[in-house]
């Protein structure tokens, strides 16, 4: 299946700037093996399932660069094909790292895995020690909010947080906006249950009807359609008021929101 | 040693009498009080300062195969004789080691060795002037949480006994320092905070790894730091130099996995889940089968690695021993 990769894995990531320790991980857990197998079978996602197509990937600066993207769909497929565009259509190729919810890092093999394919804790120290090391980080600002909308709330961001600012701000890192379209479609979601998942201890639970039909699980193959944007660079101070933040947050907002509406125009149809 | 006649008491340890003390030797020569220096790590700290600096070691444990330069008062910190020892001689440094990490010893032993001994020791720091002052706290006062972030540095708040009640002692010694150090800016105080130390040493993360076959939990394999028994000796000795100050993570060579030291080791292991390894792991600690308390879990569950990079720019620290090394020096039986 690694031809999907569309070249040689093993060159494209010779071409991915890592630092491994002695032990062939990086200091944050990342398996250069355990990515080999996730991209592989991302590819297939990538390629055939979802048959994404990519504009923009000339605006991706080599060095840090601060992802930030619309939150949709469910499962966090966003986050994992952005990662796909990033290693197979981005020349030179990355590893990109994204933050995970910290109740993740509770359940055995999901830490594990998010772990050894260089997904992080979502704190602000990794945030930062990652982009002083160059590295390509995508944040939601949305949270879990964003990727349970309901149906009827499909691309319509909700509020950003402000914190990806601050960050991009201390360390002079650029903003490329990204929007993804397809992903609102892959679960028709009618709402959540709010009781249910807090006695569950999970952030949200969506309801799906579609999870009653055979191989309902999967989700839809919609056509996933990925545009990163032309970077953007704030400057400022770091630790500013809420409201000197919330403007230049709501500068990347808008960028995204009117990114995803320039998408949706454009595109025919949800599956082809 | 036989109790000396009255007449040869130094007139100096008459109560009320006040003659001046041989004047102290310039810094960087005089002498260090090593406490807990008949533990394992203790005895390294000695040999590896003795030939340079007069070294007086503290424990109430007897010191066998102890060089001939070294004086040892038998004495238990809590006790008034502690206080002779600074009275005698001009102390330049005083390297804490004796922190009893113990989780059978009774809870209030612990509490009053722990809290109430070092208490004692810190006042007569203060009292006798002590220039230097040296604690080794541990990276476990943070303590393994899930939302720790990868690397926390010397600011992240002591968790550590959030889950696991029974460290809160070792906190409480680490919080004793650092507010000894705002009281007391005319003594140099150091407190090192190394992640699990590896060696010689007998500790739950050595202990755990001499297992004959190592028990992990399904589905979880953090990333671990670890650091020979040498390179925190050779921390403590660059701590010693004059002007040294501060709070320090330690940390050994290059981070890895937990499953990667078990590699490094060539020993099976079993992975177990976790509500299943608990739950037996509280019936053998109640059964008094096993030394590992079960909160102590979360320690090959969830990461508390610390970032150096303070004591690495500020003490010069490096770590000497390469992590295969340092792995296998825990089935060696000295260095």
């Amino acid at each position: 299946m690694s031809d999907k990769l569309g070249e040689d894995f093993a060159e494209r990531l010779a071409r991915v700037p890592l630092n491994l320790t002695a032990t062939g991980v990086d200091e944050f857990g990342l398996d250069p093996r355990w990515a080999r197998y996730t991209l592989t079978s991302l590819a297939f996602l990538h390629r055939n399932y979802f048959r994404t197509e990519v504009f923009g990937t000339e605006h991706i600066p080599q060095g840090r660069v601060l992802l930030v993207a619309n939150h949709s769909g469910q499962i966090p497929m966003d986050g994992a094909l952005i990662g796909a565009c990033l290693f197979m259509d981005v020349e030179p190729p990355r590893f990109l790292r994204a933050m995970v919810e910290k109740w993740t890092q509770t359940l055995p093999f999901v830490s594990l895995f998010f772990s050894r394919v260089g997904q992080v804790v979502g704190v602000p120290e990794n945030a930062k020690r990652l982009l002083e090391r160059d590295e390509a980080l995508l944040v939601f600002p949305e949270g879990a909010r964003g990727i349970s909308k309901s149906f009827d709330q499909r691309y319509k961001l909700v509020d950003f947080g402000l914190g990806f600012m601050r960050l991009a701000l201390e360390t002079g890192t650029p903003i490329v906006p990204v929007a993804v379209i397809g992903a609102e479609e892959q679960y028709v979601s009618l709402g959540n249950f709010d009781t249910l998942a807090k006695l569950l201890h999970m952030p949200v639970m969506p309801i799906l009807p579609q999870l009653l039909l055979p191989f309902g699980a999967l989700p839809l193959p919609t056509r996933y359609r990925i545009y990163f944007g032309e970077p953007m660079h704030f400057t400022g101070d770091p630790d500013d008021d809420d409201s000197a933040l919330e403007e230049k947050v709501f500068a990347v907002k808008a960028m995204v929101q009117s990114m995803v509406n320039r998408g949706l125009e454009a595109r025919k149809s949800v599956f082809f | 040693m036989a109790p000396a006649p009255p007449s040869s008491v130094p007139p100096s340890r008459l109560p009320g009498v006040l003659t001046p003390r041989p004047p102290a030797p310039p810094r960087g020569q005089g002498a260090i009080v090593v406490t807990g220096a008949c533990g394992r790590l203790g005895k390294h700290v000695v040999r590896a300062l003795h030939r340079e600096r007069r070294v007086i070691a503290v424990d109430r444990r007897a010191f066998r195969d102890k060089p001939k330069d070294v004086s040892h008062e038998q004495v238990d910190i809590r006790r008034k004789k502690l206080k002779d020892i600074f009275r005698c001689e001009a102390i330049e440094a005083v390297v804490h080691l004796g922190v009893m990490h113990d989780p059978r010893a009774s809870q209030a032993e612990h509490h009053s060795w722990n809290v109430a001994g070092f208490q004692k020791l810190l006042n007569y720091v203060a009292q006798f002037h002590v220039p230097k002052l040296i604690v080794l706290s541990s990276a476990n006062v943070y303590g393994p949480q899930p939302d720790n972030a990868q690397f926390l540095s010397e600011e992240t708040p002591l968790l550590g006994g959030a889950r696991f009640s029974e460290i809160r002692d070792l906190i409480e010694v680490d919080i004793l320092a650092q507010s000894f150090f705002w009281k007391h800016p005319e003594t140099e105080t150091v407190i090192l905070r190394p992640v699990h130390i590896l060696g010689t040493v007998h500790n739950a993360a050595s202990n755990f790894m001499r297992l004959p076959t190592i028990p992990t939990l399904l589905g979880f394999d953090p990333m671990v730091q670890v650091i020979h028994e040498s390179d925190v000796v050779r921390a403590i000795v660059r701590a010693l130099t004059p002007e040294k100050r501060g709070i320090y993570n330690l940390s050994g060579p290059d981070p890895l996995p937990l499953s990667h030291i078990v590699k490094l080791l060539g020993k099976p292991s079993i992975p177990i889940p976790y509500s299943v390894g608990k739950a037996i792991l509280k019936r053998l600690w109640a059964l008094r089968l096993t030394n590992f308390p079960a909160p102590e879990l979360d320690h090959i569950r969830y990461v508390c690695m610390v970032d150096d990079s303070r004591a690495r720019t500020e003490l010069g620290y490096l770590p000497h021993v390469s992590i295969t090394d340092t792995v296998r020096s825990v089935n060696q039986e000295s260095w």
